[in-house]
C-alpha cells in the first residue's frame, strides 16, 4: 500500500532488499544502457587498469538499489531527485568452472530509511545503505549519500 | 593524456533526437531488476495516468552516457575513457520520461578539478523535450585516474 505523508516519521525504515548479481547481470546491463566499458566484464582488461577484476557498472548498484524506494512509493514518477557517491567498486567474478554462468558471485544489500521530511513542500528523503562484498569477501559500502527524493 | 582544464565551460549540443521505447524501458527495467509494473504495463501505467509505460529512476543515464561521448571523443579535452571511475550521479527529474518521448541532451563541462596526476571531471546533461522544456537534468562526476594510480 502506498505509503501516506502524514504518517511518516524521520528515522522510520522502508525495509530492506538483496540483489544477487552473476556475470551475466553485467552484461545484460552494459546491452541495455549502451555502456560497454570492458572493466565490466573482461577480466583481463580489468586487470591491467589496476582494479581487483571485473567490477559491476556503478549505475546497475545505482539503478538496482533505488528499486526499494520505487516499490515502497509505488510509483517511479514520484522520485523527483537521486543522487549517490560512488565509494567502492563491486567485484563480480565470473563463477566457478563447471558452475552455470548466470550463478551470482556478489550480491547487494540495501536498507532505506526516511531521512528528512519537507512538510511544505510535501517531500521525504529516503536515505539508502548499499553494501557488497570486496575481492576480499569483507561487506564494504558501495555507495555513500544515496538521496532519493520522493514527492508526495 | 590528460585532460585539458581549458574546457570548463565548454557545451556540446545535441547530436539528435532520442526516441524512448517501449521496449528499451521493459529492457532497461529487467537490467536494473525494476518490476514495478508502471515500468512494463501499459495499462497499469495509464491507470496511474501516465500517457504510456514510464522510465526507472536512472533510465536517462543512457542519454546522459551518449551524449557524453561527444565529449570523450573531443581530442582536445584528453580524456582517456579507460581510465575514468564514475565517482558522484544525480537526476533531477522535472517530469517523469514516458515511452513515446522524443529527447535531446545538452552537454555542460562544468567543472575540472585537478588532483595529482588525475582530475576529477564534473559534467551537466540537460535533457529536454523538442521544444526544449526540462525532462532531467543529470550531473556526473568523473575521476579520471592518472597511470599507476591503484585508486
Amino acid at each position: 500500500m502506498k505509503p501516506v505523508f502524514e504518517n511518516l516519521t524521520k528515522g522510520d525504515t522502508i525495509g530492506e532488499r538483496r540483489i544477487e548479481l552473476s556475470r551475466a547481470d553485467l552484461v545484460r546491463y552494459a546491452g541495455a544502457s549502451g555502456d560497454f566499458n570492458p572493466i565490466h566484464w573482461n577480466e583481463r582488461f580489468a586487470r591491467s587498469v589496476e582494479l581487483p577484476g571485473v567490477i559491476a557498472h556503478g549505475m546497475l548498484t545505482m539503478g538496482a538499489a533505488v528499486q526499494l524506494a520505487t516499490d515502497w512509493v509505488g510509483d517511479a514518477g514520484a522520485i523527483i531527485d537521486y543522487q549517490t557517491r560512488f565509494t567502492k567498486p563491486v567485484p563480480v567474478a565470473d563463477a566457478p568452472d563447471g558452475n552455470n554462468p548466470n550463478e551470482s558471485t556478489n550480491a547487494l544489500n540495501i536498507s532505506g530509511k526516511i531521512g528528512a521530511l519537507d512538510e511544505e513542500a510535501r517531500t521525504a528523503r529516503v536515505d539508502l545503505t548499499v553494501s557488497a562484498a570486496d575481492e576480499n569477501g569483507a561487506e564494504q559500502k558501495v555507495l555513500l549519500k544515496t538521496q532519493v527524493l520522493v514527492q508526495f | 593524456m590528460s585532460i585539458n582544464p581549458e574546457i570548463i565551460g565548454r557545451v556540446y549540443p545535441p547530436q539528435g533526437t532520442y526516441t524512448v521505447g517501449r521496449e528499451k524501458i521493459r529492457e532497461f527495467a529487467r537490467a536494473v531488476f525494476a518490476t514495478n509494473p508502471l515500468h512494463h504495463d501499459v495499462d497499469a501505467a495509464q491507470a496511474a495516468g501516465y500517457s504510456d509505460i514510464i522510465a526507472p529512476p536512472t533510465f536517462a543515464i543512457i542519454l546522459a552516457q551518449a551524449a557524453d561521448a561527444a565529449l570523450i571523443s573531443d581530442d582536445s579535452a584528453g580524456i582517456d575513457f579507460s581510465r575514468v571511475v564514475h565517482a558522484d550521479q544525480r537526476f533531477t527529474h522535472h517530469r517523469p520520461i514516458v515511452a513515446g518521448d522524443e529527447l535531446q541532451t545538452t552537454v555542460h563541462v562544468d567543472n575540472v578539478r585537478v588532483m595529482g596526476a588525475g582530475a576529477m571531471l564534473t559534467t551537466r546533461e540537460e535533457i529536454t523535450d523538442l521544444d526544449g522544456n526540462p525532462v532531467t537534468t543529470c550531473i556526473s562526476s568523473l575521476l579520471v585516474r592518472a597511470e599507476g594510480d591503484e585508486n
